[in-house]
């Protein structure tokens, strides 16, 4: 094997930094990865903990909560508990990946292989992030949504504001549209739309409050409509659209927290492949590299330590245990759809007939464009790698007094196995399924809610409250909650009154 | 194509907007742990940050999540002998067991949140809305800035920091004192196997028994750790001030019969704010301590705080000492000069004017600022009275009485409050 190596020190520099990345852009294609171009910037430790609390983010508004974010992960940082982690990246086009100054030179590669092109292509190729995000205009967007937010900060004080923002954080996560497309946004038509949606909404009287007087026969057959018609999932939304005392600039904030939610919906899906795909990928570069002889054998012993421990799993029984590691999980998944593909056996053959034996760069390619965790794991998690990690699923029920292994990784228990990591990587079920049911519009104006129970799962009882109450000052009027059992009947569980 | 772009100048403190939003918006719970601090806090514990605790359930953001009960499955990996069907127990309390996400991890944390206040933060909050009096004569020595000096080793720090001898050192002594019993057991054993080998040969059962046992003390000695996470030290280092400005405090504490512990304890809150509160303005402060009775004395903090004596009170004796010890080793042309007198008010009758007289004729011009807190609950004495007299020339002398621990805090605030001052 003859020896080019392009580096023997530890000591990074701009021009060794562009060196790699030249050759691992190089390999990267090779191997037919698709991505948008990059923007590698060099930062400090501090500037690090900056971005690790304003959720990575380049530009962000100011709000209380990423201080405490800041203040928490300074505190561990600094006491040694934590290292920051290598790697942060921002799916936005051009694609912008943070390298860490401390960093020596082959955590810098791992890191431009790890990001700028694993989850970059990932963000370019996965079909969730097509749909969903627009990496083109999101720097834009944050832009316009911190200097809206810092205007009306100016205008109504900051915590008239900080108090919108909490309670829109708290409803986030249900702020999101799971089935609607969104329309991709700019920065000058989103002022643009902004200014008139002010105007339209000042010049308007909400059609639902209309006080006129209505005539007998047509009043009853209002009475026993519902408002909304349907039930809504994205409360944020319907807050921002139907909350009768709010402001024109409150309703401005509503939407921009539900778009920065809407923006990080998929990945909070695609965790598992994401994560899976950018480590996979920066193994195979870095690997392909040293077989052309361009990276020494240090650089290798580095990289694969700094590899083996993020791709660790701790087994359940472990005091470092914390849940399943996305990194090993969609790592190894990976790993074994290459090898499927490569190297079938004939339990691949009986399980994968339509993969195994093709070309693996192909298959991968396809897994990665068109998967979410959830059906990622439902079509390419197999047995071998269910026996691998040794998985077993327990089965909690509340109404029994032990808890019951419902399956392992044996021939009977492959499916179910499957079919409970599934169910555990579904947001849905992750999730509480909460949707905005009725508007009592002909009386007090009260919100209903109802929570739609599955397999008895209840919400927790405190932070629901914390949350109600948040909804009732968006709202304005008393908010409740329902909750819906599994037999279909429903019973006010939770209320927040609003005097007036 | 890609472009690197070095941001390392730029934006820093991002995040220092959040910080203080954080800090204010959980004021009221962290002015509560500083003014703990302060009535907890020994002075030479003082010059640090405070750790703020607030309780998770305050700084929580709420979202709807499922909390305990219903039925669900979770994947756990690392099975070693469960089969399906298997009932185990439900694991009492948190553990390994709490598989998915965010539901039940949030449910049991009832812990607090914890964050570090920087000293300056500390001090900040202390201090606030406080002022010195105008600053005439700084001098600038050099620019403000700090030195990073070695300051031994910590058990706790970052990767990079970490100091291998001491590791290593630490480890193979930790090595040997957990290996030793087992050593000297096989020397033992060895020793007996020798013995018994020179006496029967290879044919005593014994030998095979003990050479088993011998065995086996080397696997342990074997699994004593080479390196445990008990053993790491880290370099420490600390950041020392370079003095640009200085100062001088004069602390003067009655320590006569009347003086009881509980009015020395509260002279010495007192002391430690002022001198807490110079070193907020000046990088480098000298602290002379002053006690007296019938005649005064220059002794360190340790014999100031801590001993007792008994007897008349004269305190004209120790603004002698103090006028002495200015002239003779602190120019007023270098040092800015503070004074701060804690007494219980007693003193002999016919010294009270000499006081007021020697303050006003000599200590008053050079000083910047000289402060008096009477720690009585009966009423005023001569020296009150006279001292009286001295406020009245001078603004930028203050007095003031304080009843009890409790109130030490407010009346400090008081004591230098920006009002006052002008």
């Amino acid at each position: 094997m003859s020896r080019n190596i392009i580096s023997d020190t530890s000591e990074w520099s701009f021009e060794l930094i562009e060196k790699y990345d030249q050759e691992i852009a190089r390999v990267a294609a090779n191997f037919g990865l698709d991505t948008y171009p990059n923007q590698l910037e060099i930062i400090s430790s501090e500037q690090m903990m900056d971005a690790y609390s304003s959720v990575g983010m380049p530009v962000q508004y100011h709000h209380w909560s990423f201080g405490k974010q800041f203040v928490s992960t300074e505190r561990r940082y600094k006491r040694g508990q934590m290292g920051l982690a290598y790697e942060i990246v921002i799916n936005s086009n051009p694609c912008i990946a943070y390298l860490m100054e401390e960093n020596t030179m082959t955590m810098q590669a791992l890191v431009i292989a790890h990001a700028a092109y694993g989850h970059n292509s990932f963000f370019k190729g996965n079909y969730l992030f097509r749909t969903w995000t627009n990496a083109d205009a999101i720097v834009d967007y944050l832009l316009f949504a911190k200097n809206y937010i810092a205007h009306c900060e100016k205008r109504y004080g900051v915590q008239e504001v900080e108090a919108v923002l909490d309670s829109c954080h708290a409803l986030m996560n249900h702020g999101v549209d799971r089935y609607k497309r969104p329309q991709k946004l700019s920065t000058a038509e989103e002022q643009l739309r902004q200014k008139e949606r002010e105007e339209y909404l000042q010049s308007q009287v909400n059609d639902l409050w209309r006080t006129l007087p209505i005539v007998d026969s047509m009043k009853k057959q209002q009475q026993e409509t519902r408002f909304p018609a349907e039930p809504q999932e994205n409360i944020l939304y319907f807050i921002e659209k139907n909350a009768p005392l709010m402001e024109s600039w409150q309703r401005e904030i509503v939407r921009i927290v539900r778009k920065i939610g809407q923006y990080f919906y998929p990945q909070r899906q695609t965790q598992v492949m994401n994560e899976g795909w950018a480590t996979f990928w920066h193994y195979t570069i870095l690997n392909q590299m040293y077989d052309e002889g361009l990276l020494s054998d240090g650089f290798m012993i580095e990289f694969l330590q700094s590899h083996t421990n993020v791709t660790a799993q701790p087994p359940y029984n472990s005091p470092y245990y914390s849940g399943i590691n996305p990194y090993t999980l969609g790592f190894n998944m990976y790993m074994d759809i290459k090898r499927i593909c490569e190297d079938p056996t004939d339990e691949d053959r009986a399980w994968f007939p339509d993969i195994a034996g093709s070309d693996w760069k192909k298959t991968l390619d396809f897994a990665m464009r068109n998967f979410k965790d959830e059906s990622f794991i439902a079509q390419f998690l197999s047995p071998k790698l269910m026996r691998e990690l040794k998985l077993f699923s327990v089965l909690d029920d509340d109404e029994k007094e032990m808890l019951e292994i419902s399956a392992i990784h044996d021939e009977q228990g492959y499916r179910k196995l499957r079919q409970a990591m599934v169910d555990q990587y579904n947001l849905s079920t992750r999730e509480p399924n909460i949707q905005i049911w009725n508007v009592n519009h002909k009386g007090d104006r009260s919100l209903t809610l109802r929570h739609i129970q599955h397999d008895r799962r209840p919400l927790d009882d405190t932070t629901a409250d914390e949350v109600l109450k948040h909804l009732a000052r968006l709202w304005g009027f008393t908010v409740r909650l329902e909750t819906v059992s599994d037999d279909g009947h429903a019973e006010v569980t939770h209320e927040v009154k609003v005097e007036k | 194509m890609t472009q690197v772009i070095d941001r390392r100048l730029s934006g820093k403190n991002k995040s220092a907007i959040n910080r203080q939003r954080f800090i204010r918006r959980f004021k009221s719970q962290i002015k509560k742990a500083v003014s703990d601090a302060v009535s907890q806090r020994s002075i030479t514990d003082m010059d640090k940050g405070e750790k703020v605790n607030i309780p998770t359930r305050d700084t929580s953001e709420p979202i709807f999540h499922h909390g305990p009960g219903g039925k669900r499955k979770i994947v756990h990996p690392g099975n070693t002998d469960f089969v399906a069907g298997d009932k185990v127990p439900r694991p009492q309390g948190g553990g390994g067991g709490k598989g998915s996400g965010k539901a039940s991890n949030k449910g049991e944390g009832e812990d607090d949140f914890v964050f570090q206040l920087s000293r300056e933060e500390f001090l900040e909050f202390f201090f606030e809305d406080l002022e010195l009096p105008d600053l005439i004569k700084t001098q600038l020595k050099s620019v403000v800035e700090y030195k990073s000096r070695r300051a031994g080793y910590t058990t706790a720090g970052i990767p990079s920091n970490i100091n291998i001898i001491r590791s290593l050192r630490g480890a193979l002594a930790r090595r040997m004192a957990l290996s030793a019993p087992y050593a000297r057991e096989l020397k033992q054993k060895e020793e007996e196997l020798d013995d018994i080998l020179a006496a029967h040969g290879e044919g005593d059962p014994k030998v095979s028994l003990l050479r088993e046992e011998i065995e086996l003390l080397k696997i342990k000695i074997n699994n004593v750790p080479f390196i445990d996470e008990f053993d790491i030290r880290y370099n420490n280092r600390v950041k020392d001030p370079v003095p640009s400005t200085q100062a001088v405090m004069f602390c003067i504490m009655d320590v006569s019969g009347s003086m009881n512990e509980e009015r020395k304890d509260i002279a010495k809150r007192f002391f430690i704010l002022l001198y807490l509160f110079l070193e907020r303005n000046y990088e480098n402060i000298d602290v002379v301590f002053i006690r007296h009775h019938t005649t005064a004395k220059e002794v360190d903090e340790e014999e100031f705080f801590y001993s007792r004596e008994t007897g008349g009170t004269v305190v004209s004796s120790a603004l002698e000492l103090m006028h002495e010890i200015i002239d003779d080793r602190y120019p007023t042309s270098q040092w800015n000069i503070y004074a701060a007198q804690a007494s219980d008010g007693d003193n002999w009758e016919g010294d009270s004017p000499a006081c007021s007289e020697l303050l006003m004729s000599k200590i008053m011009p050079t000083l910047q600022y000289y402060a008096y807190v009477e720690i009585t609950a009966y009423e005023h004495q001569s020296l009150w009275y006279e001292y009286e007299k001295v406020k009245a020339h001078f603004p930028n002398f203050a007095m003031q009485d304080i009843a009890g621990l409790t109130s030490i805090y407010p009346v400090f605030r008081e004591l230098f409050s920006k009002q006052q001052t002008q």
